[in-house]
């Protein structure tokens, strides 16, 4: 094929990207979106095969063959409460991929690069290189960090020690430097380069091991982001379209959603990367007198109930909870009852978390509702039943401006007429704050786990 | 060769600019497929490492570095895609009274 051929079929798959990604907007075109965006990938990558740049083949098709095997086992056997370290480790492999793209770019040969047929490497193409050794090395060692936080692999927990931001800065500064010297003189076996790799990991690992588990959301959209971004510098470096236009749509998404997860925590994104949330226990200390209930007194009440709301947090996808949650639902709609699931766009590990679980329980999309809409109604809900959620139901965000949290916009289940809270133990939540609702007049604690706990409701009701 | 990198700053730029604008609505229940089919997209710098391991002849270290990179972005392509399909395929409508796990297709009308 002709370089005019392939760049046509190069424009084409990123129509078909921009139209994918369009469709992923809404529910009902969202899987036929996912596919156009798919077919596009197969395009561009025929193309490329088909083009004159490509000879040597037996090499790619091992390559290909044993990445198409690891993505699509993992694709598939990956249960659903682990998607997020899944996102993770695909977020890495991305950035992995750039950077070595970059590196492979500084060796004359390489074909569709500025360095292609060129003996010594231009500056363009070196400063190129640089981004994208930086940023795939970030986003690659960030997005190990953060799935070793999400495995629990690593301590999920906020780790500080002193001098952390003078270590960084100085990382950084290092960094910085190297990239200068190694602008200056760009070579593949310039000792500065391997200098810019091991700080662009280091860096990434230091600069996510500050972020509690409960800002993982926040985390991932940004290395969802950093992840397209690095695929752009490749781009830049080998001076290709097609990995520019997607990798800067896919780094625009991703910066849409982190602005989005610190919005719905009422926090900055220098905040949650840099202030180490959850590791200081701060806020005021709540007394009073927790009232628990039994599930068969439970069961009273929800079958009494007209309307009812579930509030799942980051303890159902813990206890796997989603699919008796979906059954006892499905007994109280059965009842003539009116319910719901509210979700919190931060509960959870990672953004939409709680959806998917529950889309894999089967229950219908249409009946999650979002944090602004049900907050109007709350006083009209006769049962709110908060499983494994805690700082997104804390009060205390309205009330305490001493909290932590205060001013984090939350769901107010202490609006509804009666609230059941589903909790192993009176543990505080990963923010490490009292929760004043466990205390207030209206709350009834059912203490266990939270899938034992439903099921002997269930259990009760069918009697 | 002077103004090829002003024209992929162009492109640069426009770009963010679309996606900004073709993602700043979507639904809370859409943000995972979402973050995991934009994840896909970025396994793009696929056809950058093709490029790397596939050219003729140069130094064996750049060959490798181009495999790895194919196998890296391959896995991020592959499994992007098809974890995001699934887990559409399991975002169903209220109407259909979930029977068939798999085979049915997202509802095409949205009752509004």
């Amino acid at each position: 094929m002709t370089d005019v051929v392939v760049n046509l079929a190069y424009l084409g798959a990123a129509m078909l990207f921009v139209l994918g990604l369009k469709m992923l907007g809404s529910p009902s075109t969202a899987r036929r979106g996912n596919a156009l965006s798919a077919i596009g990938m197969l395009i561009a990558v025929v193309a490329t095969l088909l083009s004159q740049g490509v000879v040597a083949w037996h090499w790619i098709a091992i390559a290909a063959a044993a990445g198409v095997i690891v993505g699509a086992l993992a694709a598939r056997l990956v249960a659903m409460t682990s998607m997020p370290e899944m996102v993770a480790l695909f977020n890495g492999s991305g950035g992995i991929a750039s950077l070595l793209v970059g590196a492979a770019a500084l060796f004359p040969g390489v074909v569709g690069g500025a360095a292609g047929g060129e003996a010594a490497v231009s500056t363009f193409t070196a400063v190129t290189v640089l981004l994208s050794v930086m940023i795939g090395g970030v986003t690659f060692s960030g997005s190990i960090v953060a799935w070793g936080k999400l495995a629990e692999v690593l301590p999920s927990g906020a780790l500080l020690f002193a001098g952390q931001r003078l270590v960084n800065g100085g990382l950084l500064a290092a960094l910085v430097a190297c990239g200068v010297f190694f602008v200056l003189a760009p070579a593949a076996d310039s000792p500065y380069f391997v200098a810019v790799l091991a700080l662009a990991l280091a860096l990434g690992v230091l600069a996510v091991v500050p972020i509690g588990g409960a800002d993982m959301p926040v985390v991932i959209s940004l290395l969802n982001s950093y992840s397209g971004l690095a695929a752009c510098a490749a781009g830049f470096a080998i001076n290709n379209n097609v990995l520019i236009v997607s990798g800067s749509l896919v780094g625009a998404a991703g910066i849409i959603l982190t602005n989005i997860m610190c919005k719905a925590m009422n926090r900055s994104l220098a905040n949650v990367l840099f202030s180490g949330f959850g590791a200081v226990r701060a806020g005021a200390k709540v007394e009073g007198e927790v009232k628990p209930i039994t599930a068969e007194d439970a069961s009273l009440i929800l079958e009494a109930a007209s309307a009812v709301a579930f509030v799942p947090g980051y303890g159902m996808a813990v206890a796997q909870a989603q699919h008796v949650v979906r059954e006892l639902g499905e007994m109280l709609e059965a009842n003539g009852c009116e319910v719901s699931y509210a979700i919190h766009p931060v509960a959870g590990r990672m953004p939409g978390h709680m959806n998917v679980l529950l889309a894999e329980a089967s229950v219908p999309y249409d009946q999650l509702v979002e944090m602004e809409d049900v907050n109007p109604r709350m006083a009209n809900i006769d049962v709110a039943v908060v499983i494994g959620a805690n700082d997104v139901v804390n009060p205390a965000a309205r009330q305490d401006a001493a909290s932590p949290i205060y001013g984090m916009p939350i769901i107010n289940v202490d609006h509804a007429r009666t609230v059941f809270v589903l909790k192993r133990s009176m543990a505080s939540g990963f923010a490490g704050i009292d929760n004043p609702l466990f205390f207030g007049a209206n709350t009834r604690m059912l203490f266990g786990d939270a899938t034992a706990s439903i099921s002997a409701v269930i259990a009760s009701l069918k009697e | 060769m002077e103004l090829v990198p002003v024209y992929l700053a162009f492109i640069l730029a426009l770009s963010i600019f679309l996606g900004f604008e073709l993602i700043s609505k979507v639904p809370a229940t859409l943000h995972t497929p979402l973050m995991s089919g934009a994840n896909a997209i970025s396994g793009i710098t696929l056809v950058g490492a093709l490029f790397a391991a596939g050219a003729d002849g140069p130094d064996w270290l750049a060959t490798a570095l181009g495999c790895a990179a194919v196998f890296f972005a391959t896995v991020n392509v592959v499994g992007g895609y098809l974890v995001t399909d699934r887990m559409l395929g399991m975002f169903k409508k209220r109407a259909a009274p979930s029977a068939g796990e798999r085979d049915k297709p997202v509802s095409e009308k949205p009752d509004l």
